[in-house]
């Protein structure tokens, strides 16, 4: 099997971050663009903070046959739809930010 | 399986969307070194070339990392090999020609700012650094994005008066050519003491002389974090306590700036030169300096002890961002324009900010006095004896300092000049009507200071 290295992963994984008014369907909808769109979910977190709902997923696009630009657009179609923020990262940017 | 922490995640977007973390410059350092000709004409065409082949992909993969990462890379900018160099082959020397095909080169591929038009003549000038100096004022008012550096004093050489002369006069010029604008061509034109040749800030970005072909430098800032950060401590909270805090806020910010710069130069397959970690306010309420000083208990900026404060600041910033990456560069530390900083703007206009305390105040940030207008009537004597005293205190102190100042056109103390854009706007402020003129006059250079002794 082909070896990936670290920073190879670590460029495939994705944070998505959700916030907004708690409602019905959400968790439901946003899987369903990853799954479309061929994003593993590896981890999910959630919570209620200041009467928000705010969801984490950590993605993997290594199987994705789409581009990052194109599987975030499709997730703000989502957003919108939910009225929901949702935020699209890559997941170095957290990992260079709070890591030494 | 990889795991993330919610915590981190959320802090990361609130600096962002909260305050205003970004990355606030990709500048594209060039060397045009290689476009000499005796041909002023073959000149503009080698460099506008080469800048269009350096840099088309320049906005598109600068987007293409915003989106990424989710972080604002707000200007797309370049920096070239001092102009005065480039031209200098020329048997017809036309500066205003070579600037005008900057001006192009940079409008075509989508930047907003190509700094690098200018001169190092600490220790004096070639016919071509004349004739460039001369050329400034009419090249910044018949262009948009050039920006204008003249280096005119060094600690190892010592100031060059004579530069310092000239380059008043140049400046009370290029405010005059753009007198229809609030004199806006001497927002675009800067003095150095020491100027650092991989600056990616504006409008002291140039490509220096001992830097490689070509390099891409990054240009963070983040005043509006540092605020919010100390903001977050209780008030009693020691400095040592504080100065870690900021340590702590200006290694996140710098690790951020050298994943995108890192990235970016990959993309573009050139060299990552340096990050440069500047808190660089904007206008924009809550992105400014001038709040950090009051986060940590002053009144306004200005009050007894915003030096101390500045200078706190400015070092945590550095030794924040020392540790975050190994070639951190430019002008690393805290910016304090006036006209660009809402809060700075505020204790000018009510007084609590003056002249003489911004000058006191450069000697411990990491630039000078920066972006304040004055009145339209100082003569340009006087305009050499601001340059001369801030330079002196760069000199002395072996640090970065610099002059960027704009005599307002008919306007006098009190009055408003408005620039738009990250240039934002000022009070015009008094400054002495003292006489400088046989001082600046006398001509020649102020010997380089002695490096022993330090007392």
């Amino acid at each position: 099997m082909e070896q990936t290295s670290p920073e190879k992963r670590s460029e495939n994984k994705i944070i998505i971050t959700v916030s907004g008014v708690d409602r019905i369907g959400i968790v439901a909808k946003v899987a369903n663009v990853l799954a479309d769109n061929r994003v593993n979910i590896e981890d999910i977190k959630q919570t209620i903070m200041q009467d928000y709902f705010v969801m984490f997923l950590l993605g993997d696009i290594s199987q994705a046959e789409k581009s990052f630009k194109e599987i975030k657009e499709a997730l703000q179609k989502a957003g919108e739809e939910l009225q929901m923020e949702i935020w699209v990262q890559k997941k170095q940017i957290f990992d260079k930010m709070h890591t030494i | 399986m990889t795991s993330f922490n919610a915590d981190s995640i959320l802090e990361t977007i609130d600096m962002i969307r909260v305050h205003h973390l970004d990355i606030r410059t990709v500048t594209l350092a060039l060397s045009l070194r290689d476009c000499c000709d005796s041909d002023v004409k073959a000149v503009g065409d080698k460099i506008y070339n080469k800048i269009t082949k350096y840099a088309k992909n320049l906005t598109s993969m600068a987007q293409e990392i915003e989106d990424a990462y989710s972080i604002p890379i707000i200007n797309k900018r370049i920096s070239v090999t001092p102009i005065s160099l480039v031209g200098e082959s020329c048997k017809d020397y036309d500066y205003v020609y070579l600037a005008k095909v900057l001006d192009k080169a940079a409008q075509d591929v989508g930047v907003n700012f190509i700094g690098g038009f200018g001169a190092l003549v600490e220790k004096g000038c070639t016919r071509g650094d004349e004739a460039l100096i001369e050329s400034i004022p009419e090249a910044l008012a018949k262009t948009e994005r050039i920006c204008s550096s003249v280096n005119v004093a060094s600690s190892k050489a010592g100031i060059n008066m004579d530069a310092v002369l000239k380059m008043g006069r140049t400046i009370k010029k290029a405010a005059d050519l753009t007198a229809d604008r609030d004199g806006i061509g001497a927002a675009k034109l800067v003095c150095f003491c020491n100027v650092p040749g991989d600056n990616p800030f504006m409008a002291g970005a140039f490509h220096g002389y001992g830097e490689p072909e070509c390099a891409l430098n990054v240009g963070v800032s983040g005043p509006g974090v540092v605020r919010a950060a100390i903001e977050s401590l209780p008030k009693n909270t020691s400095f040592g306590e504080m100065a870690n805090k900021i340590k702590q806020i200006a290694y996140k910010i710098t690790s951020t700036g050298e994943l995108v710069g890192r990235e970016m130069a990959q993309k573009m397959g050139i060299p990552f030169g340096i990050i440069d970690l500047s808190l660089a306010p904007t206008p924009e309420i809550g992105d400014s300096v001038a709040g950090i000083f009051q986060a940590m208990g002053l009144e306004h900026a200005g009050a007894h002890g915003t030096t101390a404060a500045l200078a706190m600041l400015n070092d945590a910033v550095k030794k924040g961002g020392i540790m975050a990456s190994s070639h951190v560069g430019g002008l690393s530390g805290a910016f304090i324009p006036v006209s660009e900083d809402a809060g700075m703007i505020e204790a000018a206009e009510k007084g609590c900010l003056t002249f003489d305390k911004l000058e006191a105040m450069t000697s411990v940030c990491s630039v000078g006095l920066d972006m304040i207008a004055i009145p339209g009537d100082t003569p340009s004597d006087t305009i050499s004896g601001i340059i001369a005293d801030e330079m002196a205190i760069g000199m002395i102190n072996k640090k970065t300092t610099a002059v960027r100042i704009i005599p307002a056109p008919d306007k006098k103390a009190g009055d408003k000049v408005v620039f738009g854009g990250l240039l934002g706007e000022a009070p015009v402020m008094n400054v002495n009507t003292l006489s400088s003129t046989n001082f600046v006059q006398r001509g020649g250079r102020i010997p380089a200071p002695i490096h022993s002794l330090n007392n």
